[in-house]
């Protein structure tokens, strides 16, 4: 089965690669067809390999939660190295080397969808696979359907990333991707939709746990989103541009009810859902009150839809709609509090374990983050505010305040907590590096905010200062000189972080790799699944 | 069938308020509901029960 799905993709890359001739999709159809050849060639490489010990069906399914958070780290690594590179591109903008590949619209969606997609989404998938089996005490259902959903994810993030240095793009932000890479994308999700749901069903716990409420939400959502955001026609089979189906204000309001969304469900519930499961374990502490991570569950599901319209203010859009999205906006912040409370509730009593433990501190600062950056949301979506803020820095420092105070935390959190647990080792190979990684990308998230609150406010500002004779005081150009010294200090802030992410990557492979670290494995351990699944899931593999 | 911009906001403003106070307190109802305290406590604490490897 998994050598006929390797072949269908080689043999599907390489139609495309035909029928795509002179055009980027070519260069993507070889692509796929080679990832396609590869995985054939491995596949039959590991039937040399020994026959696996029946008794694994009785434990859970591992290795691709491994994979993922291998791919996570790598892919954080890459995507913030990019990211730093355009802010040193914004500080000095002559350095492309002349070459379209290198121009900051090319290289930025390679970093948002390398910091959203490549890293988030795969730590989200592992963590995903890991909590789901622990809280349902199920092991997933079978073998090849995690490796797919890992593997086409991934080659869907490489298809996104070579397509936009190559120019390929919707234009359509946070979801740059072209129709071909869209429908990949699509089958993937939906299996991996799936693949939850089968797992749910053979749980042994009567009560789903709450953390698996954020993880479905977060890829149900993900896939209404992704699908109407995504309808669009292409120019021909052959060709990578398309078209979308929607145009003028609509199409801003579909993007931005997807953008604010997948700010919403990507990068906020699914990472819900991690906070819920791993700073519980990691503190040791059942959290504060599961009542209220219900309440702020539906409130978030719920609230969250209609935001999406606070991107658009002071355009054609009707003023009502902008209104809707503003209100929806400021009461959104109740659930999002009460999430963020709940987090630091939950170490109230254990602050000894936060000051002596990094991973901890890791996810405490997070919660600490998601209720600033909620907060600085609420704010900035009130229209006089966003009057101000709209177009300026301030929104690129709101957005990294989320995605490295809150989204990059929690899950090095995690991280550490599950790298031990996953190669049985007793703990990280070094706690001194933890605490490293932890103070850089402490200090670099703090320069980067600080540095664009300053940028985001004086351009907002200076493009709106007006002189004695009620002509504007400044041109756009002298608003662009005066950013940048925290240009500098904005690049040197993410250059902290992304050195933060290094040291954590090979602290991770020095953990993997260590003998002295081993835990005694007791000889034969109990089995998790019950004999009768075992047998179940034995056959049909 | 079309609607015109009015029908639609009158609509939104009603039925919209209402459906959403109305799922508000269904959620904390289920939420708070005595007998399910128990459910929820077990739940809460049963994570930490969970072998690791």
């Amino acid at each position: 089965m998994a050598m006929f799905l390797a072949l269908c993709l080689g043999f599907g890359g390489f139609f495309l690669g035909v029928i795509g001739q002179g055009d980027p999709i070519g260069v993507h159809g070889y692509l796929i067809a080679f990832v396609g050849y590869l995985l054939l060639f491995l596949i039959v490489h590991s039937f040399y390999s020994p026959n696996p010990s029946p008794k694994r069906v009785t434990r859970y399914f591992d290795d691709p939660t491994k994979a993922g958070i291998i791919l996570a780290m790598l892919w954080v690594i890459i995507a913030t190295f990019v990211g730093d590179w355009i802010a040193w591109l914004l500080v000095f903008p002559e350095a492309t080397f002349d070459a379209g590949w290198s121009s900051f619209g090319r290289l930025r969606p390679v970093h948002t969808s390398g910091v959203i997609f490549g890293f988030g989404g795969n730590a989200l998938i592992a963590t995903s696979f890991h909590v789901l089996q622990r809280t349902s005490r199920a092991r997933l259902p079978d073998q090849l359907t995690p490796w797919v959903i890992i593997i086409g994810y991934n080659l869907f993030c490489l298809i996104a990333a070579t397509g936009y240095l190559m120019g390929v793009t919707s234009s359509k932000e946070y979801a740059e991707p072209e129709w071909y890479a869209d429908i990949f994308l699509t089958v993937v999700w939906v299996l991996y939709l799936l693949l939850y749901l089968r797992t749910l069903k053979r749980r042994k716990e009567p009560h789903i746990y709450v953390a698996n409420w954020y993880f479905m939400a977060f890829i149900i959502v993900m896939a209404i989103l992704h699908v109407f955001n995504g309808l669009a026609v292409p120019v021909s089979l052959g060709h990578a541009k398309s078209y979308s189906l929607f145009s003028g204000v609509q199409d801003a309001m579909v993007q931005w009810w997807y953008g604010h969304n997948a700010v919403a469900f990507f990068l906020t519930a699914g990472f819900l859902g991690m906070l819920y499961y791993y700073l519980p374990m990691r503190a040791q502490r059942p959290i504060f009150s599961y009542r209220l991570s219900i309440i702020s569950f539906w409130g978030i599901t719920f609230l969250y839809m209609w935001v999406g319209s606070h991107h658009l203010h002071y355009t054609a859009l009707p003023q009502w709609v902008q209104t809707l999205g503003m209100s929806f906006s400021i009461i959104l912040l109740v659930p999002s509090w009460a999430s963020a409370g709940n987090a630091l509730l939950t170490l109230n009593g254990a602050w000894d374990k936060v000051r002596d433990d990094p991973t901890l501190r890791f996810m405490m600062v997070a919660a600490i983050f998601y209720g600033l950056s909620t907060f600085e949301g609420s704010f900035l979506a009130i229209r006089p505010v966003n009057a101000l803020s709209h177009y300026t820095d301030w929104t690129v420092g709101h957005v990294h305040s989320g995605a490295l105070g809150w989204v990059a935390m929690i899950t090095f959190g995690s991280i550490y907590t599950l790298v031990p647990w996953l190669w049985g080792k007793k703990e990280m190979y070094s706690k001194k590096l933890i605490e490293v990684h932890f103070w850089l990308a402490l200090a670099g998230t703090i320069i980067y905010v600080f540095a664009m609150w300053n940028s985001g406010i004086i351009q907002g500002l200076m493009w709106r200062a007006y002189n004695g004779e009620g002509t504007l005081a400044y041109s756009f150009i002298e608003s662009v000189e005066a950013m940048k010294p925290y240009y500098v200090a904005r690049a040197f802030g993410g250059f902290c972080f992304f050195l933060g992410t290094v040291i954590g990557l090979y602290n991770i492979v020095k953990t993997i790799k260590s003998t002295d670290l081993e835990l005694a494995a007791p000889p034969d351990k109990e089995p998790i699944v019950h004999s009768s699944d075992a047998l179940t899931l034995q056959t049909a593999e | 069938m079309t609607f015109d911009h009015e029908t639609l906001v009158a609509f939104s403003k009603s039925y919209g308020l209402f459906y959403m106070m109305g799922f508000f307190a269904i959620v904390v109802i289920y939420a708070y509901w005595p007998s399910n305290k128990d459910k929820f406590d077990k739940a809460a604490s049963r994570i930490l029960e969970d072998e690791q490897e």
